[in-house]
């Protein structure tokens, strides 16, 4: 066992002395590394290790933090139901928005990719647009007005379905199954470009072999050529998606309004921003921060390990 | 010249067309046309929101309220825009002042982000030195979490700093944006090495090869920084770390008379337009060129 010790030392000491000898000739990368990296060590490295360090903490900007150890994640699960309807909210948005956002991107890029040329760029921009319209979606509390002129009351009263209109952005039965209508309107985003040039980049001999092979239809195509081919770029658009669908806070903050009737819209993101900028509990808005973290990082890594068995 | 040209395109019909029939012969008609439908419609769906918002910016007064609702203004007018603008222009901080805080944030920052990641981007693409690659994995994890995570905490930083309340708050952290790295790093990936080699035996120093070499011949992945950075910096409201009226955004000031209530509903629509017009516009002259860079977005273990 010693001499296992001593020999595996020997080792690290050498690959570290390697290591060091390339690190002195390569200054000049890290020269040209540094500013990008100090600045990403300042912005996204440190907030999160001072957000986990201050969870821990009890802190109002105006007095110095002091450590209470747990009692913030004790007083969140245990204490504050408000918490827990925000979690339960951006769990529903994710499982329900992240998935069918996803298939979505990849259905449309995957049809658009047979048209010619200059109709799948129309169809690009055509499903693009709504991720990049800004604020846009605001238009969707003119449709769901909640008086009898609202475009889509006036519709189903017509239509004999409701006799009276509905409050759409104010009963709580209706807010989340709407903003989930928006957010899925919106969410062919960056992982929707990824699939459409990822798919353009599909060597065509491959389908040539594939028909020798006797694929029938373009189901199997889909399943044994394109899919496996697209690997890196589902896993970016995985990323993409579920980065998206854990952060929703701007779509129900605009339409069910901040706070929403009953804090029926409520997500873990508003409640960080009610936490950090209303109240300055910026102790417990960590703690809230962390939890997201926590939840993001897992989820990624869960679905990149389901994705790496895909066609095969 | 002309008929030269009609026959060149008859050529291409015809060549186009035999591209197709011999790539699909697994495809069904009825598949074909019903998927096709489907599309059309979902298309329409998408569409549609984007339509009825600009074409409510053109109704004049007595449309926007008319019921039933008519989607394409019957007598398009510019009036909406008008009287944004005199709205905008009775405002205590003027409207040039909110024009200049947003376009100079967002023209700073993306042009900073563009070259910073840059330069990180060819030495994480191009060689191989302890650290880099630890250093991408950091930076992918990092595109794992959204930004509201790190808001918090930002806020004391940037309190720190002493940049809380200036437009530093908006542009600096704005060039570490971790997107941007990462689709530049893949994007150059691609560039052949033997390029970067042949300058160097010419004489060229590293600085020089990356201004001189790399940076021309990664002009697709340059817009397409540019674009993920305008979106961002574009529609930032900037509210949380910027207090001073004056050094707000242009958005903040629009959301405001958006928010004035049902006597501004045409230039609430006239708003949207001016925001969404920014990011379509860029994205619409730029397509080809972000789809080239999307094709090495890949993720690979």
């Amino acid at each position: 066992m010693k001499e296992y010790w001593k020999k595996y030392l020997t080792l690290r000491r050498h690959n570290l002395q390697v290591a060091w000898k390339k690190a002195k000739r390569s200054k000049m990368c890290y020269a040209f590394l540094f500013p990008y990296a100090l600045l990403f060590t300042l912005f996204y490295i440190a907030p999160v290790v001072a957000s986990i360090f201050f969870s821990f903490t009890y802190y109002n900007i105006l007095e110095p933090p002091s450590f209470i150890g747990l009692q913030n994640y004790i007083s969140l699960i245990l204490e504050d139901d408000i918490f827990l309807i925000g979690l339960k909210n951006t769990l529903m948005i994710a499982v329900i928005t992240g998935p069918l956002g996803y298939i979505m991107s990849f259905l449309f890029a995957w049809l658009i990719n047979e048209l010619p040329r200059w109709v799948r760029s129309v169809a690009v921009v055509v499903f693009y647009a709504p991720s990049i319209a800004g604020n846009c979606y605001v238009i969707f509390s003119v449709f769901f007005r909640g008086d009898a002129y609202g475009y889509v009351n006036a519709f189903l009263m017509n239509l004999g379905i409701i006799d009276k209109p509905v409050l759409w952005f104010i009963d709580p039965k209706y807010m989340l199954p709407i903003c989930m209508l928006v957010i899925l309107w919106m969410s062919l985003g960056t992982g929707f470009l990824s699939f459409v040039a990822g798919l353009q980049g599909v060597d065509r001999s491959q389908f040539e072999a594939g028909y020798m092979d006797g694929i029938k239809n373009r189901w199997q195509e889909l399943w044994y050529i394109t899919l496996p081919n697209m690997k890196p770029m589902l896993m970016f658009g995985a990323v993409m998606s579920i980065t998206q669908a854990f952060g929703v806070c701007d779509v129900t903050m605009a339409l069910c309004g901040y706070p929403s009737t009953d804090y029926a819209a409520r997500t873990i993101v508003t409640h960080l921003f009610d936490y950090g900028f209303t109240r300055f509990e910026m102790g417990y808005a960590c703690a809230i921060a962390t939890i997201l973290f926590l939840i993001m990082i897992l989820c990624n890594k869960a679905i990149q390990s389901l994705l790496r068995r895909v066609g095969t | 010249m002309s008929k030269k040209k009609k026959k060149q395109q008859n050529v291409e019909a015809v060549y186009h067309k035999k591209l197709i029939k011999r790539r699909k012969p697994n495809r069904s008609v009825w598949g074909d046309i019903f998927l096709y439908l489907f599309l059309l419609l979902v298309a329409v769906v998408m569409v549609f929101p984007i339509v009825y918002a600009v074409s409510s910016a053109l109704k004049p007064l007595d449309e926007l309220f008319k019921f039933p609702p008519r989607i394409l203004a019957q007598n398009p007018t510019l009036d909406n825009f008008s009287d944004l603008f005199v709205t905008m222009g009775k405002s205590w901080v003027t409207f040039s002042r909110y024009l200049f805080n947003t376009v100079f944030i967002t023209f700073v920052g993306t042009f900073g982000h563009l070259i910073v990641a840059s330069m990180g981007a060819f030495v994480l693409a191009k060689y191989d030195f302890p650290g880099g690659a630890g250093f991408f994995k950091l930076v992918t994890v990092a595109m794992m979490f959204t930004g509201y995570v790190t808001q918090i905490p930002n806020y004391l930083i940037l309190n720190a700093l002493g940049w809380i309340d200036t437009y530093w708050a908006i542009i600096i952290p704005a060039f570490a944006s971790p997107m941007g790295l990462f689709l530049m790093k893949q994007f150059m990936e691609g560039l052949p090495t033997s390029l970067i080699e042949a300058a160097k035996i010419d004489g060229a120093n590293e600085w020089k090869v990356f201004a001189g070499i790399v940076m021309p011949n990664v002009k697709p992945a340059w817009m397409t920084l540019i674009i993920f950075s305008v979106q961002g910096l574009w529609n930032n409201k900037a509210a949380t770390f910027i207090y001073s009226e004056a050094k707000k955004t242009l958005v903040y000031a629009m959301q405001q008379i958006q928010s004035g209530g049902i006597a501004r509903t045409g230039q609430g629509a006239a708003v949207l337009v001016v925001l969404m017009v920014v990011p379509i516009a860029i994205f619409i002259f730029s397509e080809s060129q972000i789809l080239e860079t999307m094709a090495s977005s890949g993720l690979k273990d």
